[in-house]
């Protein structure tokens, strides 16, 4: 059975997080993952993963980066890696 | 295999110390020659020396160079420098101070911390949490966006070195008093009831590994990031001095803000408050008050104003702060600015 990948990316709706956002969608596209993505804006939710900086990024509820935003470069391997 | 494998590893240190000490060496023999280089770039033109529009052009094609210069090699040092800093470790190094030494530890790590005034609510979630006295918290909150690597690297370009060092002190000066005060009003109860119950699970993150490579490769990203976003302000702005430069009578302004003015201050920081931008679009415009007869202080404080305290950082930060910490908040930031403002006014 194939397991779906939970990406979540964190962030109240600055550029940053907006370009983090787009920039998943498309690299899980490229590597042809099954995964869910989810864009969370509610600061609360944020806070619950005790992100402090924003754009963050979350899989399978574990934050894999905060304050960065990521290359495509980057994401593919953190994907890949996670497979 | 282990040998050959620190060998490698060597060779690849020295490699990428290689390209950054090329690129600064490049660096500085360009910076020791913009006056020449611009001299010559005026000389073909065959304009005539001492005319407005030559002296116009003269100061744009040698302010434009020289604060790009400027710009790629400070952001560049303070992006590596900046990777041996995250809000987590910040936090971590303030758990625990006393109020003081806390609020003047929050200010000198705002100016290295990296900072996006977009994460100002989960920083300061995070820190009260982490159950940093909100004073100390504040100190951080008012010097991380006041002291920031592109306004000293303009005040640097366009004023010297001295200007740039009173504007870092006195921004400390204001960011600590400021927490300070806060702290003594005991504003703890205006802090948005929701905030104490947001328990984070405390999930230890993953703390970004840095090797010397990533730390220089980073530095190249922030110059990439920040120099695209904002060399155009940069050379709008120089383009309005260099007109400025040439063409607006010098003392326009200085009826409306010179220093025997008593009001001058107070009143270029309520102007200022409205305003929003950032440090880029507004030196330029602070160049021209200066040349235009503006006192110093008088023009710091107007930056300090537009910077420091902003309607849009005001409203983000309403959603964890009451009204009366908020009024408090900017009372006292606009305070701690005007005692600067008529500090310089008085001793230039």
């Amino acid at each position: 059975m194939k397991v779906i990948m939970k990406i979540e990316v964190l962030g109240s709706g600055c550029a940053k997080c907006n370009k983090l956002a787009e920039a998943t969608k498309k690299v899980v596209a490229e590597l042809n993952l099954d995964a869910n993505i989810e864009k969370v804006e509610d600061i609360i939710k944020i806070m619950g993963y005790g992100v402090m900086s924003t754009p963050a990024l979350v899989i399978d509820g574990e934050v894999v980066s905060s304050g960065k935003l990521l290359s495509n470069k980057e994401l593919r391997q953190i994907f890949v890696s996670r497979k | 295999m282990a040998i050959e494998n620190t060998i490698s590893e060597q060779n690849g240190s020295i490699s990428t110390l290689l390209l950054p000490a090329l690129m600064l060496s490049v660096w500085i023999l360009l910076y020791l020659n913009l006056q020449p280089i611009a001299d010559s770039v005026i000389s073909l033109t065959g304009l005539q020396n001492g005319e407005h529009l030559t002296e116009a052009l003269r100061f744009f094609i040698y302010e434009v160079p020289k604060v790009m210069l400027l710009l790629v090699l400070i952001v560049y040092i303070v992006g590596v420098i900046r990777t041996f800093f995250s809000p987590a470790r910040t936090r971590k190094a303030l758990e625990g101070k006393s109020v003081f030494t806390g609020n003047v530890m929050a200010a000198l790590l705002g100016i290295v911390t990296p900072f996006c005034s977009c994460s100002a609510i989960p920083l300061f979630i995070g820190f009260v949490e982490a159950g940093i006295p909100i004073g100390v918290t504040f100190s951080f909150l008012i010097a991380a966006p006041m002291i920031n690597e592109i306004a000293v690297v303009l005040l640097l370009g366009l004023f010297g070195w001295k200007v740039m060092l009173i504007y870092i002190s006195t921004g400390l000066f204001v960011a600590i008093l400021s927490g300070y005060v806060i702290h003594l009003f005991k504003m703890e109860k205006y802090v948005a009831d929701w905030v104490y119950k947001a328990r984070s699970n405390q999930q230890q993150q993953a703390e970004q590994k840095h090797t010397l490579t990533s730390r220089i490769a980073s530095g190249f990203t922030i110059v990439k990031e920040i120099v695209g976003k904002i060399w155009l302000y940069i050379v709008i702005g120089i383009a309005i001095g260099a007109a400025a430069h040439g063409y607006v009578p010098a003392n326009y302004l200085s009826e409306l803000m010179s220093a025997s003015n008593w009001y001058s201050v107070p009143l270029a920081i309520l102007i200022g408050i409205p305003l929003y931008s950032n440090a880029a679009g507004i030196i330029p415009i602070v160049s021209v008050l200066i040349e235009k007869g503006v006192t110093l202080g008088t023009a710091l404080a107007f930056m300090m104003s537009v910077i420091g305290l902003s309607l849009p950082e005001i409203i983000i930060l309403k959603k964890v702060l009451k009204m009366p910490l908020i009024l408090t908040f900017v009372g006292i930031v606009a305070f701690g600015i005007i005692l600067v403002g008529y500090f310089f006014n008085f001793i230039y």
